[in-house]
């Protein structure tokens, strides 16, 4: 169990295997809010500045173990959290994370380590708001992988628990582990189930239908443009109210609670 | 014989049997003496016909220049600096340790897991969380815990290496100066420590008094608990 967070901001995930289209619904999720003036991020799994050389050194070098594979991708995750996700979330930011914990916890469980080891590595992480978990049978799946691109990596394929000589077998096998394990997590944590197999539009109107039921009342940290125009309003207001008073005339008795300290922008100008 | 006990999970991928070495942990403060007392008891186990292999903190070929570049850096917090020494350790315990006790080697560990734990909660971290991320750790056959107080430890800092940063905990500032904060940081630490020598049952050893009174204890200890008979 994760722990459910206070943030001004909201957390949004998506999880699946490779192939399972999320990370073309995330892309269009963050279009969406964008164009929607919302403050909001995107963050992707493996992807920390200061781990990424020592997580490239054990891929190249094959000497990773399921311990120290999972050891070192929760040390890129936190290292995103502490200096990414949570100054975000804080601040009242919509990140968008394609993958998180859950990840790990379908991955490397599906490597051999303790289910209940990997949940307590990520104990320092919240339950997000929102995990849509993109459900694709691996046949599926794995065809789209193996049509897109050129060769299966080495770790992605799952070589390394010597399931088969062969990375396609290896590959296939593997993935069914992780999603015996994302299909098991779907209570444990709350997902919302997508199926995969969809069209993309389809996939993306259930997505969205349940964002914005989420953030239906929610404001959070409005963007800088957003800021800017609501500064120019009050602006605009005060100046129309002071152009009123000029012309009522002087020597009125000015209600003093009722006088407004002027703006930054007000005294700048 | 090393027996193949865990503090938690251990490893449930490999299937581990007792293994004819031996594990020897010797943990204690920055500037207590271990690698002084490590590279005399090696000299001694040799001399007896005893392959020695010896192992300490950051010395993982995996995480080596990772974490030396990290701590160059400024962005190096807490859970992330505890999860790179957790991956250190685990690699090292794995791909070095294990093996040299497979092959009956006695294994020098300069520090084990007790010292990154005792970091990680000095610096703010849950106590119960960092002791289940080394659930996977070997137990050691010793742990010795070399015991010295902060006016010592200071004395040596001061006519040996100098003043570290992060020996002095001057990421966290306990003060605004870097000698107050090695006095508070350490003076933290040894309590860390203190209660883990009940918990995990460590001998401790008074590291106080010269080198060759600190090494007979050992020597003597591990004569008769663990060498041949």
């Amino acid at each position: 169990m994760l722990v459910p967070h206070s943030y001004r901001g909201k957390l949004i995930v998506v999880e699946g295997i490779d192939g399972s289209g999320k990370s073309t619904q995330i892309d269009l999720l963050y279009k969406w809010l964008k164009a929607q003036g919302k403050s909001v991020h995107f963050t992707e799994w493996n992807s920390s500045p200061l781990v990424k050389s020592t997580t490239r050194l054990g891929k190249k070098e094959k000497i990773f173990t399921p311990t120290t594979f999972s050891l070192i991708q929760a040390t890129d995750f936190a290292d995103r959290w502490e200096n990414y996700l949570h100054p975000l979330l804080k601040a009242g930011v919509i990140v968008l994370a394609d993958r998180y914990a859950f990840t790990a916890f379908a991955r490397d469980v599906a490597r051999g380590v303790n289910r209940s080891w990997v949940r307590n590595l990520y104990a320092f992480a919240p339950q997000p708001d929102l995990v849509f978990y993109f459900q694709v049978p691996v046949n599926v799946a794995v065809e789209r992988i193996l049509s897109g691109r050129a060769k299966l990596k080495y770790y992605e394929a799952g070589m390394d628990l010597g399931l088969s000589d062969n990375k396609v077998t290896s590959f296939r096998l593997f993935q069914q582990r992780i999603v015996n394990e994302y299909d098991a997590m779907i209570e444990e944590f709350g997902f919302t189930v997508i199926d995969g197999t969809l069209p993309v539009e389809t996939q993306q109107n259930l997505v969205r239908k349940t964002v914005r039921k989420l953030l239906r009342g929610w404001e959070g940290l409005p963007t800088p443009e957003v800021l800017a125009q609501r500064a120019r309003a009050v602006y605009k207001m005060r100046q129309s109210e002071t152009a009123q008073e000029e012309l009522v005339g002087a020597g009125e008795i000015v209600d003093e609670a009722a006088t407004i300290a002027p703006t930054p922008q007000e005294e700048a100008a | 014989m090393t027996k193949a006990q865990f503090y938690g999970e251990g490893f449930p991928y490999l299937k581990l049997k007792d293994m004819p070495g031996r594990l020897i942990v010797l943990e204690g403060s920055d500037g207590v003496g271990r690698s002084t007392q490590i590279q005399m008891l090696r000299e001694w186990l040799e001399a007896q016909g005893i392959a020695v292999s010896d192992t300490g903190l950051r010395r993982s070929p995996l995480t080596q220049p990772g974490l030396d570049a990290a701590k160059q850096g400024h962005t190096f917090s807490r859970t992330t600096m505890s999860l790179f020494y957790a991956t250190d350790f685990a690699d090292r315990l794995e791909n070095h340790i294990i093996p040299a006790l497979k092959a009956g080697f006695f294994v020098l560990s300069d520090r084990y897991f007790f010292s990154i734990i005792a970091r990680d909660v000095v610096r703010g971290a849950d106590p119960q969380w960092a002791r289940k991320v080394y659930g996977f750790a070997l137990k050691p056959d010793v742990v010795f815990y070399l015991k010295a107080d902060v006016e010592t430890l200071v004395s040596r800092i001061v006519h040996g290496r100098g003043f570290d940063y992060w020996e002095s905990g001057m990421d966290v500032r306990f003060a605004d100066n870097i000698y107050d904060s090695f006095c508070i940081y350490q003076s933290l630490l040894i309590a860390q420590f203190d209660e883990m020598a009940k918990e995990y049952g460590f001998i401790t050893v008074d590291a106080t008094r010269p080198v060759k009174d600190v090494f007979s204890d050992l020597r003597d200890y591990i004569k008769t608990h663990l060498l041949p008979k």
